[in-house]
This record gives structure tokens, C-alpha cells and sequence, in this order.
């Protein structure tokens, strides 16, 4: 059978660009390896009544141009803000995080009045960063290295843009995406526990630790989301993560698109370095003139494509894109709201995303363990319980908590086997259990994911979560191999549109939209953003 | 041992030191925030109020107000670093009001400096600047304390405060010129009184330790009861301030270091405070790009417009011969007291030296139609409401 376009993998960037592409009047078929949609951003229900957001769990960066183009709400997607948060130390305290300025300002001021002044010079140098950032985004990374005449004029803005933000920003950026997060904090703040609370973000899915430069970028990438227009903050998709993939799929269908699961790709269909199709591993062959792949740059080039079909220097590039899974999760269905020994009864901050540590070389010496291939004995750890805010993933008064661990080797000494992966999960427990007595008795079920769970059964490789690491090497023009940033690839008609290409990983959207509009650019077409444009 | 579980901080604003007093008579049940305090908009009325400011004697509480105090062997040399002024200058006992700047020559804050000895000032001011000051202080000998919360500190203004603060105890206020501060022990409290203000009248503003507030406030409140005294809001310091010239950050000027677009820092010269800054005075932050700044012509200027009619131009846009957009207004008026319509507003170099032919916009809702009509608009004096009572001393009883 023949399409306009084949999209392989229904990830929430394949789906993204399958929409854009069926909205513009292409015969759109998505063909994906599970028998479910949705790749990192899933809702799936293991055990009778629990819905776990199984891998991505929180929702920042999707882009409301996307939400609002594709009509995700009308699908039924609802992003519900969670507006605080707090770490626990190792002494019975915690700092609370609110999205109320005053009263994080008070909490602040309680640790040491100077942080609360440092806090807001925090927070501006790191908005004036995602005020440049944010109209890169859903723009194609211009070659640096073309004369075409879209990329000087894409090249221009950017420099146009780096230019309005003064000498001394000028000066600060540089050092901005090139510094550590935790060298980057020591300059605004003095509070550790401030510190640790906010060094998480530089460090979550990437196999770096707080102290190791490029991390400060780290941490911008996750602040440069909004919800409703509230920069930095993030929500929980009623539902699950797979709420978002779902609105998709039906956004896609009632598009015209049609989505096969169960349909796993044996390999792109080359001919005299041009795509014809697909071959599936059930054997079906699709055809169609573009195809799309939405796997990483690695799977994509390395497993389905010939060797044969690429130039060696583009290969290259491709198997040095650097991937290195760093984080593990738990799923877990609970029986009751925990109680944290340090927390009064229902406060606010519960709801919000919740970390045990004390400072950021405890970050750094979790990384440490990471280094010497083990997974962390004291692992940093982001917990939600999005069933305080989301009355669907949980029957009536039983609670899921979410817990991202990091740091997690993808091969640890031996390998994963069940064993290891029931240790990984009791070291896990047993940190929460420090400052929730009783946590482990309350669990009803669990779903543990070591990153070679994440490479197995959602096709991330190492497990690395954006698809490929987050540093300054392998972003812009650089993402995933330079010369071949622009959704192309050395084989006509191929694309790419998931996260190994710019601007990178998270429930985002933007390089699916991206590719989109590369693709119909191609064919002649324009990308219909809507009303969002 | 289980350390006791602690309660986190509250949401929204808390109560500040005069709240008991000022939330039994706040009749509108008016709140803003103000550096996360409950601070008063219109307790009754605003026109009273603001009547109580030109007429008998208002209490504002202040407290939110940031408070540093700047100490030790080279306090003078920092707050001189600091600010535009020479403060080399301000003898002990004695006010300044003060700007301070970037190295850009921008405008990070203005306030006021209290000299309280030799090695000892304080510093107030609408935003934090722990972290400025820090920065300014460092390599310097002296300690930088934000004593924000440790200072209660009430507005007792109108042409009846003198006469009040005296009935209530604290003789000798009278001798306070504009700008002294002096020490008087009230019952078991010290009481700090400056003659400063924010509402270009006669006035004091009071300091003491957060225990004496409402003890003080009561005394005040029972010495002016024959003399007209109220308790005010927000919204009729307002209407003074702009009478009275006064600029107010985050509503006329932006701090250069809270902007986060370009080029919405001010310098001195837009702001029309050429008179702070004293290029004579040794290094100071800014003053390289203020000697540059001070010879060229401001590329656009604050100023007090007055409009004809009577409809306060709020958000409007001011054009040159009604086409051409030269400035914008940021706080607009209609003052009571002089019966002027008047607006601060911004405005482009050349239009501002011209000076002529200046419209604004006024925008205008009746019965849910909106319509919008042009105004001629001639630039004022800054102090549109200039009493002699701000300076005589010894102050007149009323």
C-alpha cells in the first residue's frame, strides 16, 4: 500500500508531525513497534484501578503553539499546573518551594535573607535566558557553515537576538550554556538545601553531575516551558503523559492519518539513495516518498537504515552522538497518602515535586557512583504523588507516586537482571522510606525501569531520556550531526523529527513540528500553524 | 527526639506590624500587596483621605518598606560608591534622598539614605538591593543587614502632624527642619522621627521597633483626634505623590536590574534627576557612563504633563500634532487640590524640547460603549502641588 508520507514510531514527535502533515492534505500512516501509542509519553494501567504515567511524567515544554495547532484540548488534553514543591533534608527540615512569590520569599528569607534577594537574581538571569531561547525553538537551527540565504537570515535572527541582550548578557550567556549548574548557583545563592533543590533540573537524564560544566544549560531546557503562559512552571496531564499522545493519535485521525501498532520497522526501503518505504518485521511493506523516523538518530541510522546508503562522515557523526542512560524510574501504585515526617498533614507543597537531599554534592557523589558503572547508593530522587491534583490515575483515596531516579547505569557490572532491578527498586524505597515511615508498607504495586527497561520497551537508546545527551556540543546545528540538522538526512526523502535533533528532548513537540514544516517545504507546502503562528 | 513539624510559609500576604489597627478600621476591606505585607488601598473613602493629607494628619504604615543599614569603618565610602549624590556631604542626623546606578548610568533604585552617625546608615527603598549592596560593599570594612523586619515605621503627614506628634508627647519636633532626624523615648520606647515624606507636605515618618507600633499608633491616634487625624490607604499617597512629583518604581521608571527586555533601562538625565548626580564627587558606580550620558541629549524624558479637561489620561498615548506617537503616560491624575489635570508621562527627545502641539489620548467608557478622544497636553513644572508648609519650620499647628 502506498502514502504520501510514513511516520515510524508514535511518539508525541512522530504523532506531532504526522498531524502537521495529515492537516496539510498528505496520506499520513504512522507505524509503531508497541501495541500502544504514545513512546515516553504513555498512560498505562499495569494493575486493576492505577493508570501510570510510565515513563515522562510532568508537562512543561510542550509547546501551546502545538496544543493550539493540532487542537490537543478538543482531544480531550487538560495541563493542570502544580505550583509548589519541597526538599527534605537529613535533619527533619525541608524548604518549600511556591509559586507565590511572597511566600517563597518569606521561606527564603527564613534560611538566609540574602537568598532571597538571590533567588530573584536567579530567576531573571535565567528568564533573560529563556526569553532568547524560547523563539529558537520551533525554528529550524540554521548551518552556520551555508550561504543560503533562509540560513543567513536564520543565522541573523539569532545573532540579532544575542545582540538585544546587551554587552554584559552577551557576556553572561556565553558563560550560561557552557557553565555547571552548581557553579552557576553558587553565584546567586548561598542556602544548600536552596541549592539542592533547584540543581536537580541541571542534572535529571543527563550523565553529568552538578558540578560538570554544560549542566546550567541542563537546567534551562527545563525552565523554558510554560503553562498558560506562566514561564518555568509545569503541570501533570489529567490522565497521564499519555493523554497528551492520545489527543494526538485522534487529532491525527480525524486528520485523515491512520496509525498501525503492533507494527515494528525491519528497515527503510532505499533505492539509488532515495527512500521508497518501509519493510515492516512482520514483513508488510509500506511505500511512500517521505519517510519520517521518529527513533533516535542512532536507531534510526544504525538498525534500519544500510550502511551502505550513507556517507561515512555522516555516519560517523551518528555513532558519536552521545546517548549515555542515566535514569531510572518507579511507578508505583500505593495504598494511602504517605506521611512525611516533616511535612504537616495535607500542606501544599505535597503536591508539587518532592526531593530528599541535603546538598549538591550529594548530587555530585550519586554521580560518582554512576561514573564507577553502579547505580547510586543515595540517588537523587524527583517523587510526585500527581494523584493529590489528578483525580483519574488512582481509585478514590489510593495515591501513584512517580519517582525519577537518577543517577541508574544502563549496563552495571553483570547486567540488569531481576535481581539487580529489585535492589535498585529497595534502595529507591528505602530513601523514601527515611522520610516517610511505613512508605514501603503501603505499596500495593510497582513498575521498576532501569534505563535498559527504557531502551527495550520504548526504544530510547542507553535509556538516555532526551535521545541523545543535552550538552553544548550536540545542540543547534550540532543536533544530532553537524551539516545534518535540519530534519534531513543523507538519504532523499528520509527525515528525522524526535529529539536527537534540535531543539532536543522533553515533551516538547517542537522538533516534530519542526520536521513537519521542513518535509512540506520540500513538497511545496506550508506547515498550517493556525491561529498559533 | 522528632524535631517539631513546622508549618510552611503562608500564601499571599501576611500581616505587618500596624494590621490589628488598620484591618478594624479598613471599612472597604481593601488590601494590595506591598513586599508581601497587607498594605491598605481605601479604608473609607479616597477623597477623604486624600483630603486628610492636604488638610489634618493621615497615618500610612511603611513598614514594608525595605530598610538596610550600612555599617563600619567605611560606610561613608560605600553608600558614596553607592549613590549618585556626594554623601560626603550629609552630616549625621540628617536625610538624602538619593538615586543609585548600573555602570551603565542606569537607574537601579531610588530611596532614601539616613545618616544615623559618623559609621552608621540607613538605606530605604521600594526593591531588595541586599544583593546590589553586597556587591557594591564588597572588599569594603562594614556589615550590610536588611533590617526590613526588625523596623516598624509609620507616615504621619498633613498639615496637622506637627501638632499632633507634639500633643502626643514628643516635644521638641517642632525644631526639625526637613531632612533631620531625631530620637525621642516615648513611654518605655524609642522613637525615631525624620521630617520626610512621600506626599510633599508637611510630614514625618516614624521608626521604632515592631512592640512600640501599636502603642505609638493608639497615642497618635487619641492626640489627633481633635485635629483630624485618619488612617489612610494606598490610593490617596498616590494621588500626593504625583501632586507632589514624586517618582515611583515599577510604575514610572523600570530598575535596571529588574528589566529583562532591552533598552527599558533609565538613566538619571531621562528621569530628570540631573540634580542627584554629582560628577565631581571620586568614582562612583555609573559615573563614567553618566560624564558620557551628561553630554548628550536624553533620548527621551519623564515629565509632568497637564491636560486640558478634566478626564485623568490613565494608560494613554501621547502624540505629537494627534498622529504622530511620541511617549506614553505612566501615572495620571486629577488633582484635587490645585484642580489640574495631570499625567507623568514619557516622552520622545525631540518632542520634548519642542514642547508644543502634545495630545494625548484619553480613553473614556460610558455605559459599556468605549470612545476615545484626543487632549492637548503642555509639559508642567514637576511639582504641581508645592506648599510652603513642607518647609517652614517651626512648623504652623495646621
Amino acid at each position: 500500500m502506498s502514502y504520501d508520507a510514513i511516520v515510524v514510531g508514535a511518539g508525541h514527535n512522530g504523532l506531532t508531525t504526522a498531524c502537521f502533515l495529515a492537516r496539510a492534505g498528505l496520506k499520513v500512516l504512522v507505524v509503531e513497534r508497541n501495541d500502544h501509542v504514545g513512546g515516553a509519553a504513555v498512560s498505562r494501567e499495569l494493575t486493576p484501578g492505577w493508570t501510570y504515567s510510565n515513563c515522562s511524567y510532568v508537562c512543561s515544554l510542550l509547546r501551546p503553539e502545538i496544543i493550539r495547532a493540532l487542537e490537543l484540548p478538543k482531544y480531550g488534553l487538560q495541563v493542570i499546573p502544580y505550583e509548589s514543591g519541597a526538599t527534605f533534608d537529613s535533619r527533619g527540615g525541608y524548604f518549600s518551594y511556591s509559586s507565590d512569590h511572597d511566600a517563597l520569599r518569606r521561606e527564603l528569607m527564613r534560611l538566609d535573607p540574602r537568598d532571597a534577594d538571590g533567588y530573584d537574581r536567579f530567576s531573571r538571569a535565567v528568564m533573560k535566558q529563556c526569553r532568547f531561547i524560547k523563539p529558537l525553538l520551533l525554528r529550524t537551527a540554521p548551518d552556520p557553515t551555508s550561504l543560503k540565504p533562509r540560513d543567513l537570515s536564520e543565522l541573523l535572527f539569532i545573532l540579532r537576538r544575542f545582540n538585544d541582550l546587551g554587552a554584559a548578557d552577551m557576556a553572561e550567556t556565553l558563560r550560561f550554556w557552557t557553565m555547571s549548574i552548581a557553579e552557576f548557583l553558587d553565584e546567586y545563592l548561598r542556602s544548600d538545601i536552596v541549592k539542592a533543590h533547584i540543581a536537580g533540573s541541571g542534572i535529571i537524564g543527563t550523565g553529568l553531575g552538578p558540578y560538570s560544566p554544560g549542566t546550567a544549560y541542563v537546567l534551562l531546557h527545563h525552565y523554558m516551558g510554560e503553562v498558560d503562559g506562566a514561564i518555568g512552571a509545569w503541570g501533570f496531564a489529567r490522565g497521564g503523559m499519555g493523554a497528551i499522545t492520545q489527543a494526538m493519535a485522534a487529532s491525527l485521525v480525524a486528520s485523515g492519518g491512520e496509525i498501525r501498532t503492533g507494527a515494528g520497522l525491519d528497515r527503510f526501503l532505499v533505492k539509488d539513495g532515495r527512500v521508497t518505504g518501509v519493510a515492516l518485521a512482520n514483513g508488510d511493506e509500506f511505500h511512500a516518498r517521505t519517510v519520517v523516523s521518529g527513533m533516535d538518530v542512532r536507531r534510526t541510522f544504525l538498525d534500519h537504515a544500510e550502511a551502505r546508503d550513507l556517507p561515512e562522515d555522516f555516519l560517523k557523526g551518528v555513532r558519536r552522538f552521545r546517548f549515555r542512560g542515566s535514569s531510572g524510574k518507579l511507578n508505583i501504585a500505593l495504598d494511602a497518602m504517605p506521611r512525611f515526617t516533616a511535612a504537616p498533614e495535607g500542606a501544599g507543597f505535597l503536591r508539587g515535586d518532592l526531593h530528599f537531599l541535603d546538598d549538591m554534592a550529594e548530587i555530585e557523589r550519586a554521580y560518582d557512583d554512576w561514573k564507577a558503572g553502579r547505580w547510586s547508593a543515595r540517588p537523587y530522587l524527583d517523587f510526585l504523588i500527581p494523584t493529590q491534583i489528578d483525580p483519574t490515575m488512582a481509585p478514590p483515596g489510593k495515591h501513584y507516586a512517580t519517582v525519577f531516579v537518577q543517577y541508574a547505569p544502563y549496563a552495571p557490572e553483570g547486567g540488569w537482571n531481576d535481581a539487580r532491578r529489585e535492589d535498585f527498586a529497595r534502595t529507591v524505597i528505602d530513601r523514601v522510606e527515611e522520610h516517610a515511615p511505613g512508605f514501603a508498607d503501603l505499596i500495593v504495586h510497582k513498575e521498576v525501569r532501569t534505563p535498559a527497561d527504557i531502551e527495550r520497551e520504548v526504544g530510547l537508546s542507553e535509556g538516555n531520556i532526551f535521545q541523545g545527551e543535552l550538552t553544548f556540543d550536540q545542540l543547534l546545528f550540532n543536533r544530532p550531526v553537524p551539516g545534518w540538522a535540519q530534519y534531513r538526512s543523507p538519504i532523499r526523502g528520509l527525515y528525522m523529527c524526535a529529539s536527537s535533533t534540535h531543539p532536543g528532548g522533553g515533551v516538547m513537540g517542537a522538533p516534530g513540528a519542526n520536521a513537519a514544516r521542513e518535509i512540506l517545504r520540500d513538497l511545496g507546502r506550508r506547515i498550517d500553524m493556525g491561529a498559533a503562528a | 527526639m522528632t524535631p517539631a513539624i513546622r508549618q510552611p510559609e503562608p500564601l499571599g500576604l501576611v500581616p505587618g506590624p500596624f494590621h490589628d489597627r488598620i484591618a478594624a478600621l479598613n471599612r472597604q476591606q481593601g488590601w494590595t500587596g506591598w513586599m508581601g505585607h497587607a498594605s491598605p488601598t481605601v479604608l473609607d473613602t479616597v477623597e477623604f483621605e486624600y483630603f486628610a493629607i492636604r488638610n489634618g494628619t493621615t497615618l500610612f504604615d511603611i513598614s514594608p518598606m525595605n530598610k538596610y543599614r550600612i555599617a563600619g569603618p567605611d560606610a561613608e565610602a560605600v553608600v558614596n560608591r553607592l549613590v549618585t549624590r556626594d554623601i560626603r556631604k550629609l552630616k549625621p542626623g540628617r536625610v538624602a534622598y538619593a538615586i543609585w546606578c548600573n555602570a551603565e548610568g542606569n537607574v537601579v533604585d531610588d530611596g532614601t539614605v539616613f545618616r544615623l552617625a559618623p559609621n552608621e546608615f540607613r538605606l530605604c527603598c521600594q526593591e531588595p538591593q541586599l544583593g546590589w549592596l553586597d556587591d557594591v560593599a564588597w572588599g569594603y570594612d562594614v556589615t550590610i543587614t536588611d533590617d526590613s523586619a526588625a523596623i516598624a515605621a509609620l507616615a504621619v503627614q498633613g498639615p496637622t502632624s506637627c501638632a499632633v506628634l507634639k500633643a502626643a508627647g514628643l516635644a521638641g519636633v517642632e525644631e526639625l527642619k526637613p531632612f533631620d532626624i531625631r530620637s525621642f523615648r516615648v513611654e518605655t520606647h524609642d522613637i525615631m522621627v525624620s521630617r520626610t515624606g512621600f506626599t510633599g507636605d508637611l510630614g514625618y515618618e516614624l521608626w521604632m521597633a515592631p512592640g512600640a507600633a501599636l502603642g505609638l499608633w493608639d497615642r497618635l491616634m487619641e492626640a489627633g483626634r481633635v485635629r483630624g487625624i485618619r488612617a489612610i490607604g494606598y490610593a490617596a499617597v498616590e494621588m500626593a505623590r504625583i501632586e507632589a512629583g514624586f517618582l515611583l518604581p515599577r510604575v514610572d521608571f523600570l530598575s535596571s536590574q529588574t528589566h529583562l527586555r532591552p533598552g527599558r533601562a533609565r538613566n538619571p538625565y531621562e528621569l530628570g534627576l540631573d540634580w542627584l548626580v554629582a560628577l565631581d564627587k571620586p568614582h562612583f558606580n555609573g559615573r563614567r557612563a553618566l560624564l558620557a550620558l551628561s553630554r548628550q541629549r536624553p533620548a527621551r524624558r519623564l515629565v509632568t504633563i497637564e491636560i486640558d479637561r478634566d478626564k485623568p489620561a490613565h494608560h494613554a498615548f501621547v502624540y505629537h500634532r494627534k498622529r504622530r506617537e511620541v511617549g506614553f503616560v505612566t501615572s495620571a491624575l486629577w488633582s484635587p487640590t490645585v484642580k489640574r489635570n495631570i499625567a507623568c508621562a514619557w516622552i520622545e527627545a525631540p518632542w520634548v524640547q519642542d514642547g508644543g502641539d502634545l495630545w494625548v489620548e484619553i480613553y473614556r467608557q460610558r455605559e459599556l460603549t468605549w470612545n476615545r478622544r484626543m487632549a492637548r497636553a503642555r509639559i508642567v513644572e514637576r511639582r504641581v502641588f508645592d506648599s510652603a508648609r513642607r518647609r517652614a519650620t517651626p512648623p504652623a499647628d495646621f
